[in-house]
C-alpha cells in the first residue's frame, strides 16, 4: 500500500515538476518579451531594450527556485533524490553496506523481539472485555505479619452486597482425579463461584457457563471443560454437552467448552492451565454449613469493579466497608491483627513478577542495539573523511550546510531502514524458533506475533538508529574548513582533528555501555552461579519423585481415606510394594510440601498456624509456617542432618503420642535461647493434643533456593498433628531406578492397591532443582549473550579507531621512526592510546553499571550489586579485549617502514 | 530577509487581487506594469518575484488562469480573480483599513501628546 502510494508521488511529481518549469519558462519569456517591446517602443536599440528588460526581471533563477518552492515539492524532490543518490552509494560499496545493515538488522531484530514479548505481556490489557474493571483481592493482617491469607465465605458475601462490585467470585484450585474413563487422570480445576464467567465476561465456544445467580448450598454439579480438555479428552466432540465426568468419586456434567487460547488468570502456569471449572456458593456440604468468620479457607478471590469506578476509588470504599466490619465483629477481628483487604489490578497479579526481568532484557537488547549504532558511526565517520573532498567540493558548488546534512542523514537512515526491514525478516523467518526459547512461565496471553505496535517499534527502532548514528557523521562531515581540504590536492584526505575527537568519544561511549552489559550479565551469572552451588542440604543424586492424589469426595462416608488408620494402611501398602520395585533402595512417602523446591508449581499445602504451648494466642495470631507430613524414612533418604533429639520413627504411629521434626531456622525463631525438644506445639487451633517436638535437623533449601533459612515443621504421616489427613502423595525412591519406566511402574503398584487413584508427575529431583532455576537461566542467557555480543562489537570498534589512527599517523611515525624512535616507543604509543580510550570508557560505564546493578538488585542472589570482584574483573576482561585489538594495528605501527611511509603520500 | 520578502509578498498579493478586480482578466506583465505604474519602486526591479506570488494565489484558488493571446499576438497566460478570490480581497481591503486607521489614530494621538 504504502509503495504504490510512494511510487504514485514520485511519478505525479516527476511530471508535475517538468510540467511547471515548462510554464514558468513560458510566462518568464513571454514577460521579457513584452517588456523589450516596450522599452523598444521607448526608442530603446533591440539589444538593450531585452537586457534592461531582463534586469527588470530580476534574478531568473531565484524565482524559478521560489516558484518550485511555492509548488511545495521541494522537500518531496530533494528526498528522492538523496533516496536515489543514497541507493546509488549503497551499490558502489557492498561491502560497508552490508556490515552497517547486518549490525543494524541483528540490533532491531533482537531488540523488536524482545519489544514483541514485552508488547504481549505487559502492554496489553489482558484479554477480556473491559479487563481494568478486573482486581485480585488480597486479605492481609499485617499485625501478625500475614499477607494473602485469604477470605471467609461471610466476608464474600459482605464484599458482593457492598455495591463496590458487579461480581465477585473466590478462586480455589484444586486438583482432582478424573476417573471413569481409560485411566486415572489428575486434572487441574479452579473451584469458583457462579459469577465468574459473567464476572469475566467471557463466552463459551460451545453451551453456556454457570448461571450467576445460582447460589445453590454445595457445588452446582455443573462443570465447563477447558478447550485443551475438550480436545484431548473428548476427541472434540460436539455432543460433549450434558456428558458427566466422575472427580474424585462425585459426577459432575459438562454444561460449556471455554474457547481455545482462554486462559483463567493467574500467576503461575498451574493457575492459567485450568482445564476443569465447577462453581460453589462456598457454603452447604460438603463445605459448612454456616461457615464462620473467621475460617478463611476462600484462598484469593477477583472481582470486577461496578463500571465508572476506579480502583483507588474502590479501595478507599471497601476500606471504610472493613472499618465498620471490624466494629460490628470485634470478637473476629481483633484490632491486633489489623484485617485489610487489597485491591490490586488483576494484571498485577498475572504479569507482576515478570515485569523486572523483562524490562532488564529491554534494556539489555537495546544497549546492544545502541553499541551497534556507535559501531556504524564510527564506520560513517571513517566512510566520512573518505568522503571529505567530495563534500568540501559540493560546498564550493554552492550547496547548502543544511542540504548536505540532510542528504548524509538520508543515507543513513535509508541504511537503517533497510537494517530494520532484514531485522524483521529474519525475525519472521526466525519467530517459531524464538517463540520456544521463551520459558514456559511467562504468561503469553496475548499470542506472540508481529503485530502492529510491534511494526511500528521496530520502524521507530530503525528511524532512531538511523539518526544516532547518522547524526553526527553527517554533522561533521559538512563541517569542513573548505579551503584546508580542497588544498589538499591529490593527498589522502585525512579527518580533521575534530573529527577523530568524535570517533573517540563514540569507542568511549561503547565501552561504557559494554561495560553495563557486561556487568548486568557477570552479575546475574553469579547469582546463577551461587544458586547452582548454594550447600542445598539435601541430597537430589539417584532420588526420583511420582506423585499420586487420594479422592476427596463430596459424600464424606465415600471417602476411603477419611482417618489417619485408613491412610496409614494405604501408605504402608504402597511403601512396601516400591520397595521391592528394581533398582529401588529406599523408599519414603510424604505430601506435596515435603518435595525440595517443587511445591512453587503445585501448591498444596498452605501455611498452618503454629500454636505454642503456654503461648496460646487467636488463630488469627499465630505465625503460620511450612509444614510437610512425612514417613519416617523421608530424612535419611534425602540424607537431612540431625542436630539434635532424634528423627521420626515408624513407632510415632496412630496409637503413640503425636510428635514432631522441626530445623534449626524453626528452633532459632521461635524458641531462641531455648531447648526445643520437649516443647508442644500444635498446627490447628482445634487440635485436641499437644505434640512435642522431639528432633531438630540442620536448615535445607527445601522451600526455595534463594533462601535457607525456611522455618520448617515435620510430622508423621501416621499421626494425625493439625488433624489434616494429607491427599497429595509423593513417593519418594532413591537408588537406581529406571526414569522412563518408573512411572508405569509405580502406576502399576499404586493402582492395585486402589485402581481409581492416577499417578502422575514422575520427576527426578535433581529435574525439579534445575527446573526451579528456569526463569532465571533465561534470563542469564540471553543477557549473556548480548553481553558477549556487545564485547565483540566493542572490541571491533576499537579495534576500527586504532586501525585507523595509525594509518592517518603512519606519515608521522614514519618521521619518529627516521629520527631514531624506537619501535618499541612507537607501539606504546599506539597502544597507549587504545588505553586510555578503553580506561575512560570503562570509568563512564563504571558509574552506569552501579546505578543499573541497584536498579535489578531484586534479581540478584548471592552477590551485591557492588561486588568488587564482578566490577574489577569485568573492567579487566574488558581492558584485555582492548589491548587485543589495539594490538594488531599497533603491531602494523611498530612495523612501519620509514621509507615508505615518508615516500608515501 | 526571508520575513521582508514575505511582508512583501503579502502586500503584493493584496495588490494583484485590487489590481485584477480592477482590470479584468490580465496576464503577468500586465499586472507588473499596473503595480509599477501605481506603487512606483514596489516592482521597479525583481518583477519576477510576482510570478510566485502569482502561483500562490491560484493554489489558494482566489485567481485562476488561461492561456490566451497577447497584444502582441504571443500565447500568453491570463489571469483573473474568481469569486473566492473576490470575496477575500473584500476581507482582506477592509482588514487593511482598519488596520490603517486604526494606526493612522495611533500616529495622530501621538502628534497631539507631543505637542
Amino acid at each position: 500500500m504504502r509503495p504504490l502510494r510512494r511510487f504514485l508521488m514520485r511519478l505525479v511529481n516527476t511530471v508535475a515538476r517538468r510540467r511547471d518549469d515548462e510554464r514558468m519558462k513560458d510566462e518568464i519569456e513571454e514577460h521579457l518579451a513584452l517588456q523589450t517591446a516596450e522599452n523598444v517602443r521607448s526608442g530603446m536599440s533591440p539589444g538593450e531594450a531585452r537586457r534592461q528588460a531582463v534586469l527588470k526581471f530580476g534574478a531568473v533563477e531565484a524565482v524559478k527556485e521560489q516558484f518550485r518552492e511555492e509548488r511545495r515539492m521541494l522537500f518531496l524532490e530533494n528526498l528522492v533524490q538523496d533516496v536515489r543518490y543514497s541507493l546509488r552509494m549503497i551499490r558502489k560499496s557492498p561491502g560497508f553496506t552490508a556490515i552497517v545493515i547486518l549490525t543494524i538488522a541483528l540490533g532491531v531484530g533482537a531488540t523488536t523481539a524482545i519489544f514483541s514479548v514485552v508488547d504481549a505481556t505487559l502492554l496489553h490489557p489482558l484479554p477480556y472485555p473491559q479487563s481494568e474493571q478486573l482486581v485480585s483481592i488480597a486479605d492481609d493482617l499485617p499485625g501478625v505479619g500475614a499477607q494473602d491469607v485469604g477470605m471467609s465465605e461471610p466476608e464474600w458475601q459482605d464484599l458482593q452486597h457492598s455495591g463496590i462490585f458487579e461480581y465477585v467470585s473466590p478462586t480455589w484450585y484444586d486438583d482432582n482425579n478424573l476417573t471413569g474413563s481409560s485411566r486415572p487422570a489428575r486434572v487441574s480445576l479452579l473451584i469458583v463461584a457462579p459469577d465468574y464467567f459473567a464476572l469475566l465476561c467471557v463466552k463459551p465456544q460451545l453451551g453456556r457457563t454457570f448461571n450467576p445467580e445460582d447460589h445453590r448450598p454445595g457445588f452446582t454439579e455443573e462443570v465447563v471443560i477447558s478447550d485443551a480438555m475438550w480436545k484431548r479428552d473428548f476427541a472434540s466432540d460436539l455432543h460433549v454437552l450434558g456428558k458427566s465426568v466422575r472427580m474424585d468419586t462425585d459426577l459432575y456434567r459438562i454444561i460449556g467448552v471455554m474457547p481455545p487460547g482462554f486462559q483463567a488468570p493467574g500467576g503461575t502456569t498451574r493457575d492459567r492451565n485450568i482445564e476443569i471449572w465447577a462453581a460453589t456458593s462456598f457454603y452447604g456440604p460438603p463445605l459448612a454449613d454456616h461457615p464462620p468468620r473467621n475460617r478463611r479457607n476462600l484462598p484469593t478471590a477477583i472481582a470486577r469493579l461496578k463500571p465508572g469506578l476506579t480502583i483507588p476509588e474502590a479501595q478507599s470504599r471497601v476500606d471504610a466497608l472493613v472499618a465498620s466490619l471490624q466494629k460490628q465483629f470485634p470478637a473476629d477481628y481483633p484490632l491486633q491483627s489489623g484485617w485489610r483487604v487489597r485491591l490490586l489490578p488483576l494484571k498485577e497479579i498475572v504479569v507482576g513478577n515478570v515485569r523486572q526481568p523483562l524490562v532488564l532484557l529491554l534494556g539489555a537488547v537495546g544497549l546492544v542495539l545502541l553499541i551497534g549504532c556507535v559501531n556504524v558511526a564510527n564506520l560513517l565517520l571513517a566512510r566520512a573523511s573518505a568522503r571529505g573532498r567530495e563534500m568540501a567540493v559540493r560546498q564550493a558548488l554552492g550547496a547548502g550546510r543544511e542540504r548536505l546534512t540532510r542528504q548524509m542523514l538520508t543515507e543513513s537512515l535509508v541504511l537503517s531502514l533497510l537494517g530494520g526491514i532484514a531485522g524483521l525478516t529474519i525475525l519472521f523467518l526466525t519467530k517459531d524458533f524464538l517463540a520456544r526459547l521463551v520459558p514456559e512461565s511467562l504468561p503469553r496471553l496475548n499470542d506472540l506475533s508481529i503485530s502492529w505496535p510491534v511494526l511500528l517499534f521496530a520502524l521507530g527502532a530503525s528511524l532512531g538508529a538511523g539518526v544516532i548514528f547518522g547524526l553526527a557523521p553527517a554533522l561533521q562531515a559538512t563541517q569542513l574548513d573548505l579551503t584546508h581540504t580542497l588544498k589538499l590536492e591529490g593527498r589522502s584526505s585525512t579527518g580533521s582533528r575534530r573529527q577523530s575527537r568524535t570517533r573517540r568519544a563514540l569507542v568511549v561511549t561503547e565501552f561504557a555501555l559494554s561495560l553495563v552489559l557486561m556487568i548486568t550479565a557477570s552479575l546475574l551469572l553469579r547469582s546463577f552461579w551461587d544458586l547452582l552451588n548454594a550447600r542445598l542440604g539435601f541430597n537430589p543424586q539417584s532420588v526420583m519423585t511420582v506423585r499420586t492424589r487420594l479422592p476427596y469426595p463430596n459424600d464424606p462416608k465415600a471417602d476411603l481415606y477419611a482417618t489417619v488408620s485408613q491412610q496409614a494402611a494405604f501408605v504402608r501398602e504402597i511403601l512396601r510394594r516400591n520397595r521391592a520395585l528394581p533398582g529401588v533402595e529406599e523408599a519414603a512417602i510424604g505430601d506435596f510440601g515435603a518435595v525440595p523446591l517443587g511445591h512453587d508449581r503445585d501448591n498444596q499445602t498452605p501455611p498452618v498456624p503454629l500454636i505454642l504451648e503456654g503461648r496460646e494466642t487467636g488463630a488469627d495470631r499465630s505465625p503460620l509456617v511450612d509444614a510437610s507430613v512425612v514417613t519416617p524414612e523421608y530424612f535419611h533418604l534425602l540424607g537431612m542432618t540431625l542436630l539434635r533429639g532424634r528423627l521420626l520413627s515408624d513407632f510415632d504411629n496412630e496409637n503413640a503420642p503425636e510428635v514432631a521434626v522441626i530445623n534449626e531456622t524453626m528452633a532459632q525463631t521461635y524458641w531462641p535461647n531455648e531447648d526445643p525438644v520437649g516443647k508442644h506445639l500444635k498446627l490447628s487451633p482445634s487440635d485436641p493434643s499437644w505434640a512435642t517436638v522431639v528432633g531438630i535437623i540442620a536448615d535445607a533449601r527445601t522451600e526455595s533456593l534463594e533462601n535457607a533459612r525456611v522455618p520448617e515443621i515435620y510430622t508423621s504421616l501416621y499421626q494425625t498433628v493439625s488433624r489434616r489427613v494429607a491427599h497429595h502423595l509423593a513417593i519418594f525412591l532413591r537408588g537406581n531406578v529406571d526414569a522412563a519406566a518408573v512411572l508405569d511402574q509405580v502406576r502399576t503398584q499404586v493402582q492395585s492397591v486402589d485402581p481409581t487413584l492416577p499417578v502422575f508427575g514422575a520427576e527426578m529431583l535433581n529435574d525439579t532443582v534445575s527446573a526451579s532455576l528456569a526463569q532465571r537461566r533465561f534470563l542469564m542467557e540471553i543477557v549473556a549473550l548480548f553481553a558477549l555480543t556487545a564485547l565483540v562489537l566493542a572490541g571491533l570498534g576499537i579495534y576500527g579507531v586504532i586501525s585507523y589512527i595509525v594509518s592517518e599517523r603512519t606519515h608521522e611515525i614514519g618521521i619518529r621512526l627516521a629520527l631514531g624512535a624506537e619501535r618499541v616507543d612507537v607501539m606504546r604509543l599506539v597502544m597507549g592510546q587504545g588505553v586510555r580510550l578503553a580506561v575512560t570508557g570503562a570509568a563512564v560505564g563504571l558509574v552506569g553499571a552501579l546505578i543499573v546493578s541497584h536498579l535489578m538488585a531484586g534479581l540478584l542472589y548471592g552477590v551485591r550489586p557492588t561486588d568488587p570482584p564482578t566490577f574489577a574483573g569485568v573492567a579487566l576482561l574488558l581492558m584485555g579485549v582492548a589491548l587485543v585489538a589495539c594490538y594488531v594495528p599497533a603491531r602494523r605501527a611498530m612495523r612501519v617502514d620509514p621509507i615508505i611511509a615518508l615516500r608515501y603520500e | 530577509m526571508k520575513q521582508k520578502t514575505e511582508v512583501l509578498q503579502g502586500t503584493l498579493a493584496l495588490m494583484v487581487l485590487k489590481t485584477l478586480d480592477v482590470m479584468g482578466p490580465v496576464h503577468g506583465y500586465g499586472i507588473a506594469r499596473r503595480i509599477e505604474q501605481i506603487s512606483g519602486d514596489v516592482l521597479a526591479v525583481n518583477q519576477g518575484t510576482l510570478y510566485p506570488v502569482l502561483l500562490r494565489l491560484e493554489q489558494e484558488g482566489a485567481i485562476a488562469s488561461e492561456l490566451g493571446a497577447s497584444e502582441n499576438n504571443r500565447r500568453a497566460r491570463f489571469y483573473r480573480l474568481t469569486r473566492a478570490g473576490r470575496k477575500q480581497l473584500r476581507a482582506e481591503t477592509r482588514d487593511w483599513e482598519q488596520t490603517a486607521a486604526i494606526i493612522g489614530r495611533f500616529f495622530d494621538a501621538k502628534a497631539e501628546d507631543l505637542t
